[in-house]
């Protein structure tokens, strides 16, 4: 525990010593502001206009038309960008060499992998919850349901964590940090975009590839339902992401 | 403290290290001694649990090393080639962070642990500052600071002395003397004065193959062909040479410098013989000494010797 402790503290202490967490985190707010910036606009002259008519604004939800795709436009920026702070994981640390200090120090791989990967963890949930004063903001004006808000982030944490695990597992195959970053791209965006397929091959395949299809899992999130299948679904996917991890840390 | 059984270590068909076994006692100090290439790396990245052998076995410490990874890392410390460290920490920083993840569980113990071998390594001036900004020579130390702050039984320093100047060199050498009564050590070098100053024993590795294991001094002693004695006297020239010649054991002389070099049968010293042979013929004795073969010349015959062995196996 306090080995798997320190390291989380090194790991995160290195992206904030380096320019990564805050151009990480300035880039990412401005985007996801822009969003919310649009969202709320467009909800804003939709309601305005519904106004003219008496009865229809009642209708209108805060939760499903500014919340909700605030979380599906959250999450393409997450996919663009934790390919970018995974990469350097294990890569970084190839090439200086210092894996191998790590690796020679009485650390179990295991602790070694969950120091670097709850490192990476932390610093995705403290850029994650900046974006906490959007709903916050909502509140001030409207009255949104922070039911399916809180199990929206849930969901945001759960995938995040998910495409860290892809990012861990890309990183530690090579000691090229761009390597690493195409590879986890590639796979995160094969893997959300996988269950398009599924309506041309086959029921079983079909119903096999809307199962691993990352996205899929966090619909239920964003509408505010937690579904013990998605939470088992994003927990295994990390663990499997993180053994596949080990044993790529073995081969040398 | 370290028994090394057969080991073996292939990349495809190539055999990085070839059956190598030997021991190290406590309080030793073992040195690693051929040409770059030669396995070194690999043997070491071995007895550290960081690669698993093709065969064979090694134990540190009475532990297997691959069996229970986690107790023999406990016992050593490694410097591994060329220092990696982390730039972004300071000094003080690494080396707490390198006591914690190295199971130096109080943080008291963390911080005088730290403070000791600042003071051993001679880093306490820049122990603030900042990994990356150091120089080569302060970077060597940290790494070797690095290896004790967990005060292990058995230190293992791959190339501690590599890219430093002569100074530097010194210094470093002079740390390892001194950690000598503490810890077993293990080094790896490819320079040969640094071996024969501060090892107690030498390991010659070439192609992956072990050559040869013994003392500087076993060493010198068993690859001399011949015992040499370097002689100067005042005297008829061609006399002198005859005389030297006819000496009984005296296999060669021939002229070097100012004076001469003779050669005899080994494990004979004819030095009294000669002496009496010029004194008696009234000439003058100006100097004699034997000479011991250096390391490097040693070096020299037992990597190349073994290529020219190698070449007439192919010609066969």
């Amino acid at each position: 525990m306090r080995n798997i402790w320190i390291l989380f503290k090194k790991e995160l202490n290195a992206y904030f010593v380096s320019p990564v967490a805050y151009v990480m985190f300035v880039v990412f707010l401005i985007l996801a502001g822009y969003f919310f910036f649009s969202l709320t606009a467009a909800f804003n002259l939709q309601s305005m206009h519904y106004m003219r008519y008496q009865g229809l604004a009642s209708n209108m939800n805060v939760n499903e038309m500014v919340i909700r795709p605030l979380f599906y436009n959250i999450s393409i920026i997450l996919l663009l960008m934790v390919p970018l702070f995974t990469m350097r994981m294990y890569a970084e640390e190839k090439k200086a060499g210092t894996l191998e200090v790590l690796l020679t120090s009485p650390l179990s791989n295991l602790q070694l992998m969950l120091g670097k990967f709850l490192g990476a963890l932390a610093l995705y949930m403290i850029m994650l919850g900046f974006t906490l004063i959007y709903p916050l903001v909502l509140s001030m004006y409207g009255n949104p349901d922070w039911g399916p808000i809180a199990s929206g982030y849930v969901g945001l944490v759960l995938m995040g964590a998910a495409f860290i695990s892809v990012g861990s597992l890309c990183s530690s195959f090579t000691e090229n940090q761009i390597v690493a970053a195409v590879i986890s791209f590639g796979v995160l965006l094969f893997l959300w975009v996988i269950s398009w397929a599924s309506n041309f091959v086959g029921p079983k395949l079909g119903e096999l590839f809307s199962y691993i299809s990352i996205i899929e899992h966090f619909d239920d999130f964003a509408k505010g339902i937690m579904d013990t299948k998605d939470i088992v679904f994003y927990l295994s996917f990390i663990v499997f992401n993180l053994f596949l991890t080990n044993e790529s840390l073995e081969l040398k | 403290m370290i028994e090394v059984d057969h080991l073996t270590k292939k990349y495809g068909d190539l055999m990085a290290v070839n059956d190598i076994s030997f021991k190290v006692q406590k309080g030793e100090i073992l040195g690693f001694l051929g040409p770059n290439g030669a396995g070194k790396t690999t043997t070491m990245r071995m007895l550290t649990g960081y690669l698993p052998p093709s065969e064979g076995t090694a134990r540190v410490a009475g532990f297997d090393v691959f069996d229970e990874p986690l107790k023999v890392k406990a016992q050593i410390g490694y410097l591994p080639e060329n220092a990696p460290l982390y730039g972004h920490m300071t000094v003080k920083n690494y080396l707490l962070f390198m006591a914690g993840i190295k199971g130096v569980r109080k943080k008291r113990e963390r911080i005088s642990q730290v403070d000791l071998v600042l003071e051993k390594c001679r880093l306490g001036d820049v122990q603030k500052r900042l990994i990356a900004n150091l120089s080569k020579g302060y970077k060597q130390r940290v790494g070797i600071a690095q290896a004790l702050v967990h005060d292990p039984a058995i230190l293992i320093l791959d190339e501690p002395t590599i890219g430093l100047d002569p100074n530097q060199i010194i210094q470093v050498r002079n740390m390892i003397k001194g950690l000598k009564d503490n810890h077993t050590i293990i080094l790896s070098t490819h320079i040969l004065p640094e071996v024969s100053l501060t090892c107690d024993r030498i390991i010659v590795i070439d192609r992956g193959r072990l050559v040869a294991v013994d003392t500087p001094a076993g060493l010198s002693r068993r690859f001399q062909g011949s015992e040499r004695v370097y002689l100067e006297a005042r005297g008829p020239a061609d006399k002198l040479l005859a005389k030297l010649k006819a000496q009984a054991g005296v296999v060669n002389v021939e002229p070097c410098e100012a004076g001469y070099l003779v050669e005899s049968q080994l494990k004979s010293d004819i030095r009294p013989q000669l002496a009496a042979a010029i004194v008696n013929n009234g000439w003058e004795l100006l100097e004699i000494r034997s000479i011991k073969m250096s390391l490097e010349e040693i070096f020299r015959q037992l990597t190349t010797t073994e290529e020219a062995a190698g070449k007439q196996e192919v010609v066969h």
